[in-house]
């Protein structure tokens, strides 16, 4: 199943590094998602725009992931080329994972 | 002592602060609607941006008037008389590059509009430009030298922490402009004056953090910047409500908007606006406290009425973050459609040509980038491989130059393709634009000189 249907997400950013939020429409979801969701499958998934580290951090109260990645934003949301400077539309990117189901 | 709040049981007061503002080019409107019917004792705009100050100081460099938020003089007419008449205290950084211009603009609007008696203060001591030129500071990001960007850097300033605004308010001041403050500050300001917290209640502090980050973006906790239909649905989006925090003296938050007003406040909304833009959540870094966003929990207690607790801090840290902009170029850009059977082929044509009769020109560029919008633009290619043909697709041409002359060679490259390049290439636009860059240096707190001063209506 598809990501989106379990979680939606922001992207935030600052200078060269990107936010990612995500977070559990059902925090029952939690641990499934936190068995699924690494910081490698997401930096995979993202690989054409993540040049540097992704981190996880886990949010248990909230049923939520902030991820961070680095070197995501050409340069710096100011000076970068890209249409989408600011990397706001890869929350969207990354809803698109494919995830195991739930049973 | 962080977790014992003294006050906590004896004041019962709730603050009502409401957010007219989430960025400099905002609605106006929803800032009205708070200001009339959000029952509000603080209406708060935040609008700086990172770059935002730097534009600021190059508008104050022609005309020394100027240098404060372009929108400052229709926020002000649209929302003072009624802000006014309601007894609702006004805080802004719509100072930017100069909180004392945007003090005098307000003050002869206040005038203008029948106001008089008004005490507006303008915060100064963001300003740090001279210290950083003087220093010997590196940025952050890259380790280069500041000193040898030299006269490209046009603005340097400091993120101010509450205390010049909580001064100000405890003066009396009905409206506070500010430049460069830390966006949640602008917030947590009014909720310090109010329930005298101490500088040093670090948790206390973390909580204020949470409400400021809840409301400093105004609609995107309201419902803004939320929707995707059938997973995410925000009613009447069009007619989108700012919200309003009602804040206790434990700095425990209600989030909320007026009932009429469109849009929806709910646990999703909130978590979506508290994870916005943090890194850490442990240790989110302010000028007052390092706030830690790990025990934060939401909970819906009514339609529209989510309540938000358990932010914590530890001591703030001894250095000021220092935004520098420089002048790094220009960006020139160009762009055009091709659509129907055979649309990609031929947008790909058009990079094709343009990247060669770029070399061929001799045109000079630090960057290059050559986009497929629709296909490739957003996530590169590997997103691209995920779709089918698109039916129409738009090529883009963007690259970095030192002169705007050079810049303008490459939306020129991409017009030419009309009667130039592959067959049906429609809707072709070229622009230019300076690039201002912002990185970052770190500052001692003791070479910063936060301070107020009321400018007389």
């Amino acid at each position: 199943m598809k990501l989106r249907e379990l979680a939606h997400s922001r992207t935030g950013d600052k200078g060269n590094t990107l936010n990612v939020s995500v977070i559990c429409h059902d925090a029952g979801h939690y641990e499934h998602l936190r068995q699924e969701l690494t910081a490698e499958r997401v930096k995979a998934h993202l690989s054409d725009v993540v040049r540097g580290d992704v981190v996880r951090y886990e949010l248990p109260n909230l049923a939520a992931f902030n991820f961070v990645l680095g070197q995501a934003l050409g340069g710096g949301v100011t000076r970068s080329l890209a249409l989408d400077a600011h990397g706001k539309s890869l929350s969207s990117a990354l809803l698109d994972l494919d995830v195991a189901d739930i049973r | 002592m962080g977790g014992i709040r003294m006050t906590a049981t004896q004041d019962e007061r709730r603050v009502r602060i409401g957010a007219g503002a989430g960025y400099s080019g905002d609605r106006i409107e929803p800032a009205v609607e708070l200001a009339e019917h959000g029952a509000l004792d603080y209406l708060v705009f935040e609008c700086l941006a990172e770059r935002t100050i730097a534009m600021a100081q190059q508008a104050r460099r022609k005309h020394p008037e100027l240098g404060y938020d372009p929108l400052l003089e229709a926020r002000m007419r649209a929302v003072l008389p009624i802000a006014v008449r309601n007894g609702v205290r006004i805080i802004s950084n719509m100072g930017a590059a100069n909180p004392r211009a945007a003090a005098r603009k307000t003050a002869e609007i206040a005038l203008a509009s029948g106001l008089d008696g008004l005490k507006i203060a303008a915060v100064t001591g963001d300003d740090v430009l001279d210290v950083v030129r003087r220093g010997n500071f590196h940025f952050e990001e890259s380790g280069e030298s500041v000193a040898s960007f030299d006269d490209r850097i046009v603005s340097a300033n400091a993120y101010l922490g509450a205390a010049p605004i909580v001064d100000a308010l405890a003066a009396g001041a009905d409206i506070v402009l500010t430049g460069r403050v830390a966006d949640p500050s602008l917030f947590t300001a009014p909720l310090i004056h109010e329930f005298g917290w101490d500088m040093s209640d670090w948790n206390t502090l973390g909580q204020a953090t949470v409400v400021g980050h809840l409301l400093e973006c105004a609609g995107q906790v309201t419902g803004g910047y939320f929707a995707d239909p059938g997973f995410k649905d925000v009613p009447n989006l069009a007619r989108l409500g700012f919200p309003v925090g009602e804040v206790g003296a434990d700095g425990s938050v209600v989030v909320t908007k007026v009932p009429d007003a469109g849009g929806r406040v709910t646990e999703a909304t909130c978590k979506e606006q508290l994870i916005y833009e943090i890194h850490d959540p442990a240790r989110y870094l302010q000028p007052d406290v390092v706030a830690d966003f790990t025990q934060v929990r939401v909970q819906e207690e009514a339609p529209d009425r989510v309540r938000v607790t358990g932010g914590r801090g530890t001591p703030r840290t001894e250095t000021l973050k220092v935004s520098v902009a420089y002048v790094d170029g220009y960006i020139g850009e160009g762009q055009i459609s091709y659509g129907g059977p055979g649309a990609l082929a031929r947008a790909r044509l058009a990079l094709d040509v343009v990247r060669e009769r770029l070399q061929f020109t001799g045109v000079r560029t630090s960057e290059l980038r050559f986009d497929l919008i629709g296909v490739n633009a957003l996530y590169g290619e590997t997103a691209g491989r995920r779709g089918g043909e698109p039916y129409e697709v738009r090529a883009r041409v963007v690259g970095r130059t030192a002169s705007v002359k050079q810049a303008m060679l490459i939306g020129n490259e991409v017009e030419t393709l009309y009667t130039n390049g592959p067959a049906g290439g429609g809707g072709a636009t070229k622009s230019t634009r300076e690039v201002l860059a912002v990185q970052s240096v770190l500052l001692p707190r003791t070479d910063v000189k936060p301070a107020f001063e009321f400018v007389e209506a």
